[in-house]
């Protein structure tokens, strides 16, 4: 369990945004970000729309090329090399499952695609077992392989695209909101499917959503985010009852809880305002605009990520004046 | 009877489509009393969102209601042509839609979408209309109310649009005010601010609220009452406490159980309801649920079951409990 398979050091990722040749403008999407997942382990990472949850998925996957920084993966440093032997270790699953495939090829081709790519197959036959088998893994049978993706429901598309993950047989995979898109009665399914997987198979999540009781449900650990910062980082259960950081608290504050005796009792901390603009965020912590505890030592240091107990990560000047809970 | 602000007996409605008829819903009766808030869940296509469009009359033109009455504040609606239902349409009774990004006209500055409203519905002219709008932008919680009336949706954010919306929606502070999942495009710090305004904002106007929503805990924190939908069919219907702590359908008792609990500390399984949810254009015989229910009985797929009371409004459609009471019956 203690093994690292993939790590970032000081990752940065920052998109072009405008601005003149000399005094370019940058969205700092990642902001130096370091945190590493466990062999095996699932990671979750929550935060508001716009926090960067999904592009440092995308950059560990070097899907974006990131700005500064180191990624590690099983001990090498990939930041720079070909990625072609890596991609068959790591994949990712969309959030979308009606954008994420290609309306045109059938359901067989999508999963096989990548088997050909990375040449697994020794043969026709081979290649066909392998698809059924991948389709299977996920809860659909062989003659769905022949069909086209829109014969098939929500539920049933997020199962082809982690098929389609599944099909290289990865060590690691990005799931990127996978189960934001679908219905209540079908995110239990797919949620649980996840869980069956990484069990059978060892696998390793970088699990990104904004709902964090799912994220509490399926993650070991869990990761906070804000505007391209990680904030918080703990042990799922330390993080949930035990937070520290400010923004976390209101986060799990906000959520609505399906139980009405605790919301009856419960009182919410309601943040003020919007997420701030990327493009130009605050000085210092970039949470003070909306936080209750901001003084100026807020607006003129940027607080560090440090930790407050064995495992737990927090960056907040101002911990001490969090009230326990 | 004249209590009642609400008075939906036994709605159905169709969708006539090329494919064929779409009973989007079967038998639909909802009551409310003003000042109540009322929850519906269900899935997608479970027919929340048709329910609360009848209400306004805002179907799409293959959309028919075939059966049973809605009466609104004693207008009977499914009676009215269209000229007297826009007398209350935004008047009496308005509606917030799920997405803050297309519900704005893109071409039109926040003020004169406002204003459209009350001087359609009021004597008011531009300018006291425009004082009003002001009023309004400030209750629902703008800063800056008269410079955001000369701005355009595409400047403001998606939480702003869907305080534009709440305040377009209460323009002429109505009756009934129809939320059809207003926060489910929005981020959950933005979600619990409009939640919070919402449900402040009916203390002081005084209006009953349905709230369509697929999430539970929206429910659970907002509602007296809850109407749980399957397949065009309030399957269960009682208050907060009788739908969470004493659930009779199965597929309440499904939904509750498929969904993680963030205050457990152990890690239990999540129960799934498997199967997907069924095709409207071939509905089953009898019971919508029977093909994903784990208590299926040889009756459940032959006859719709009929509404068995548990307790005084709580009733709930579901085989299992006629059987209950008559086994207890014939004691």
């Amino acid at each position: 369990m203690s093994k690292k398979l993939v790590e970032v050091q000081n990752l940065k990722q920052y998109f072009h945004a405008g601005g003149s040749l000399f005094k370019p403008k940058y969205v700092k999407a990642v902001d130096d970000v370091s945190l590493f997942i466990n062999k095996g382990e699932t990671l979750g990472l929550v935060g508001e729309s716009g926090c960067g949850k999904t592009t440092l998925g995308r950059t560990i996957l070097r899907l974006y090329e990131p700005t500064a920084g180191k990624i590690i993966y099983d001990g090498v440093d990939i930041t720079k090399v070909n990625m072609l032997p890596y991609r068959r270790k790591m994949q990712i699953v969309f959030q979308d499952p009606y954008a994420s495939l290609d309306p045109r090829m059938t359901v067989g081709d999508i999963v096989g695609e990548a088997i050909d790519i990375h040449k697994l197959a020794s043969s026709k036959q081979d290649r066909r077992d392998r698809i059924i088998k991948m389709l299977e893994h996920v809860g659909l049978n062989s003659e769905h392989a022949n069909r086209y993706p829109h014969e098939f429901s929500g539920g049933q598309r997020q199962r082809i695209g982690i098929a389609r993950a599944l099909a290289v047989n990865p060590e690691f995979i990005v799931c990127d909101e996978p189960i934001s898109a679908l219905d209540v009665s079908i995110q239990a399914q797919v949620v649980n499917m996840f869980e069956d997987l990484q069990s059978e198979l060892n696998l390793t999540y970088l699990f990104i959503a904004h709902d964090l009781s799912v994220v509490k449900h399926i993650s070991h650990r869990i990761g906070v985010m804000y505007l391209g910062k990680l904030v918080e980082l703990a042990e799922s259960n330390e993080l949930i009852f035990h937070s520290a950081h400010p923004y976390t608290r209101s986060l799990i504050s906000a959520i609505p809880i399906a139980d009405p005796k605790t919301a009856r009792k419960s009182k919410r901390i309601v943040l003020e305002g919007d997420v701030p603009s990327p493009l130009n965020p605050p000085s210092g912590c970039r949470f003070r605009t909306r936080c209750p505890y901001a003084t100026e030592l807020c607006a003129s240091q940027e607080p560090e990520l440090r930790e407050i107990s064995s495992g737990h990560y927090a960056a907040c000047h101002h911990l001490d004046k969090v009230p326990n809970n | 009877m004249s209590e009642l602000l609400l008075n939906i007996q036994n709605e159905r409605l169709s969708f006539f489509t090329p494919a064929g008829e779409v009973k989007a819903l079967n038998d639909v009766t909802i009551q409310m009393k003003e000042g109540d808030v009322l929850g519906i869940v269900g899935e997608s296509g479970s027919g929340k969102s048709v329910t609360a469009y009848s209400i306004m009359q805002l179907l799409p033109h293959t959309g028919r209601v075939v059966g049973g009455t809605i009466e609104f504040n004693g207008h009977k609606i499914n009676e009215m042509s269209e000229k007297e239902m826009q007398a209350i349409r935004g008047n009496e009774v308005s509606i917030i839609f799920q997405d803050p990004m297309t519900s704005l006209n893109p071409v039109y500055t926040i003020g004169n979408q406002i204003r459209e409203v009350i001087m359609l519905h009021t004597k008011k002219n531009r300018k006291e209309a425009n004082e009003r709008a002001i009023e309004l932008l400030t209750l629902v919680g703008i800063n800056e109310p008269a410079k955001r009336l000369k701005q355009y949706p595409h400047e403001l954010s998606g939480g702003m649009r869907q305080r534009v919306m709440i305040a377009i929606a209460l323009a002429c502070e109505p009756k009934l005010l129809i939320a059809d999942e207003p926060t489910t495009a929005l981020d959950v710090t933005i979600q619990a601010q409009i939640l919070e305004l919402m449900m402040e904002l009916k203390d002081k106007i005084g209006m009953s609220i349905i709230m369509i929503t697929h999430d539970l805990g929206i429910v659970a924190n907002m509602c007296q009452k809850i109407a749980v939908m399957y397949a065009g069919k309030i399957v269960e219907y009682g208050t907060v406490d009788d739908i969470f702590y004493n659930p009779q359908h199965e597929y309440t008792k499904g939904l509750l159980r498929s969904i993680p609990k963030l205050n457990d500390t152990e890690h239990k399984k999540l129960v799934p309801i498997e199967g997907t949810p069924v095709d409207l254009l071939n509905p089953p015989k009898g019971c919508p649920f029977a093909p994903r229910c784990n208590s299926c009985m040889k009756i459940c797929l032959n006859k719709m079951p009929e509404y068995t009371e548990v307790n005084e409004g709580h009733i709930s459609a579901c085989w299992l409990l006629q059987k209950k009471e008559f086994e207890q019956g014939g004691k």
